[in-house]
């Protein structure tokens, strides 16, 4: 049982950074991001690369990775974005439209890189720490072994990743509550036009949401490959509607929503899992319909209207 | 001549004519029984998405409850096939029924709730707790009916009512009550259209249409595993074919399938990932330059598209 808890936490935690990125999107440009599972893969794939070409800690992944899917996300919204804005049903065609992108994404990672299961030894990541303990403090050097929380040992790796998606959520929420942009970034998710209309460049303070959005996500890939044993280039499907389950548990335009999302998510899904394993897979798509249908909003819905 | 008439001779009588002579001349019937398939999903997408507005991101969940529920009968009730596929369509229409409070949310919201129930019966039916029931992920095996010939009649029957249904909501008082509804669900009701009942008859007849053909493929293929049957292919095909010729049209969505699926098997099969990437890139320019489908490049120029 406590097991179960903690692990759940833990999870939470991890996929509340998956889904916080496509909370940012959908909140601030009304776009269904379906290609955000594929980012995903994409992340976890340059913490392949990190560890098959220059042999380190994956965590080195993480800032490369969110550098390079902020600009390729900018990059992509200029390209796509504003002809959608200008067609008649930009929220239904956006959906077919990152559809569209998700399969090239796909397809694309397919050609270079095979259909097989990738996956990276557990015990790479936080080498650095370990390393660095060795260099200061002496003792053995070595992978990270289990971590003791209640007296119950969790893989290291997924302690790391709910640290850093703690992390990742305290900075969304210093960008989106305490800097400029930020505050025009709420601007735009609670009245776009009324936005427009003040003067804020709308364009502009997506581009930056959706550059961030995506580079999240890939920052939330890296740690893919632990959490879920292995990645493969088909694995961006299934992501993104478990994305999606967290985004509307939690509540639209409301980091710390998502978050909480994540943690409820994560919880029911190793209670279900140790209780009664064959429907675990039931079960986000089962919780999405019921809470779109009793509580659309989210659990935090009110709260956004006030903010 | 009334419109209707006119659709119907120039357009469903020559379709269903000539895919019901085309397997005497041509030899690959697995490929022409799909072509049929896809017609009939992508006109069921047409009925939902074009009339209402609503995009059934999970459409596969009715052609998959559909060959679930043909399955069922023959394997529990020893049921004649045409009557296991009647079963099959109810089985949809139940689904639907069971669906319809996802008709509240709007935009987004419902094709990723579709989306979530579509892949929610998936699970359920691949539950190998229920192995007794559906034969959980083991798939069925339907040999007793096999009849590949029959089953692709039955294909083209439906496909004719399907088209027929499209006819009509686009000659009808009631179409137009729909097409209004989803340009504008407030003005409509100020001008005393029934919203809901609208909207509840063109999802259960597009769930109707997707579980017969359910029904149908089951019967076909006859050997069929859960992943077969709920494969997000089926709604995306439907949906992109639909898309591509231009919906809340007769012939956009025929178009839509001859051209793309045409495609889709003259290089998919050699190089997958090639044709998922031009099928990627497709989709992409098509909803950047001519999101209104190719009949629109017609509209434009002032022709009349029926």
């Amino acid at each position: 049982m406590t097991y179960a808890l903690v692990a759940g936490v833990l999870f939470g935690l991890y996929f509340s950074l998956v889904g916080i990125g496509l909370n940012l999107v959908f909140g601030v440009m009304r776009i269904v991001n379906l290609a955000h599972g594929d980012i995903l893969m994409l992340g976890a794939f340059i913490a392949l690369g990190v560890v098959g070409i220059a042999g380190i800690d994956p965590l080195f992944a993480v800032p490369l990775a969110f550098v390079v899917f902020v600009l390729a996300g900018v990059l992509l919204y200029w390209v796509l974005v504003p002809r959608l804005q200008g067609s008649a049903n930009p929220e239904m065609l956006s959906i077919i439209l990152f559809f569209g992108l998700s399969q090239v994404i796909e397809a694309v990672t397919t050609i270079f890189a095979g259909t097989s299961e990738r996956s990276i030894q557990s015990r790479l990541l936080g080498t650095v720490f370990t390393t660095i303990k060795v260099k200061w403090f002496g003792g053995k050097a070595g992978g990270a072994g289990p971590i003791q929380i209640f007296g119950q040992g969790f893989p290291a790796p997924w302690v790391i990743a709910a640290i850093t998606s703690l992390i990742a959520i305290g900075l969304v929420y210093l960008y989106l509550y305490h800097t400029r942009l930020g505050t025009l970034t709420r601007a735009v998710m609670s009245r776009r036009d009324e936005a427009l209309a003040t003067g804020i460049d709308v364009d502009r303070v997506s581009a930056a949401a959706f550059g961030i959005g995506l580079g999240i996500a890939a920052v939330a890939g890296v740690f893919a490959p632990f959490m879920f044993g292995s990645v493969t280039p088909a694995f961006g499907a299934d992501a993104t509607v478990t994305s999606f389950a967290i985004v509307v548990l939690g509540s639209l335009g409301n980091p710390l929503g998502t978050a909480l999302g994540g943690v409820v998510y994560g919880l029911c899904y190793m209670l279900v899992q140790t209780y009664l394993s064959s429907w675990a897979d039931l079960l986000p798509y089962v919780l999405l319909i019921v809470i779109l249908l009793l509580r659309p909003s989210g659990l935090l819905g009110r709260r956004v209207r006030v903010a | 001549m009334h419109n209707a008439s006119k659709h119907l001779l120039f357009i469903l009588a020559p379709l269903v004519v000539v895919f019901a002579l085309l397997p005497g001349v041509y030899q690959n019937h697995l490929l022409l029984f799909n072509f049929v398939i896809f017609l009939i999903l992508a006109q069921g997408v047409n009925i939902i998405y074009g009339f209402t507005g609503y995009l059934p991101f999970g459409y596969v969940g009715f052609f998959g409850a559909g060959a679930y529920g043909f399955a069922i009968m023959v394997m529990h009730l020893q049921t004649p096939a045409p009557l296991a596929v009647l079963v099959g369509g109810v089985v949809a229409i139940l689904l639907g029924l069971l669906l319809t409070p996802l008709l509240r949310l709007s935009g987004a919201y419902f094709a990723i709730a579709n989306l979530a129930a579509s892949l929610a019966v998936l699970h359920f039916v691949a539950n190998p707790a229920l192995e007794g029931i559906t034969k959980g992920p083991y798939g069925v095996s339907l040999t007793g009916t096999f009849n590949p010939t029959h089953a692709y009649y039955a294909a083209v029957v439906v496909m004719a009512l399907t088209v027929g249904a499209v006819v009509y909501l686009k000659n009808s008082p009631f179409g137009l009550a729909l097409q209004a509804v989803r340009e504008d669900a407030v003005s409509a009701s100020m001008a005393g259209v029934n919203i809901i009942k609208m909207r509840v008859i063109a999802w259960l007849a597009s769930a109707l249409v997707a579980g017969l053909a359910g029904g149908i493929y089951a019967w076909y293929v006859s050997v069929f595993y859960p992943d077969n049957v709920f494969s997000g292919e089926f709604s995306i095909f439907a949906i992109v074919f639909a898309l591509f010729g231009g919906v809340a049209t007769i012939t956009g969505p025929i178009v839509g399938v001859l051209i793309l699926y045409g495609i889709y098997n003259l290089i998919g099969f050699t190089t997958p990932q090639y044709f998922q990437l031009i099928y990627g890139l497709l989709i992409m320019g098509l909803v950047l330059f001519l999101p209104a489908g190719l009949v629109s490049l017609a509209t434009r120029r002032g022709w009349h598209v029926p």
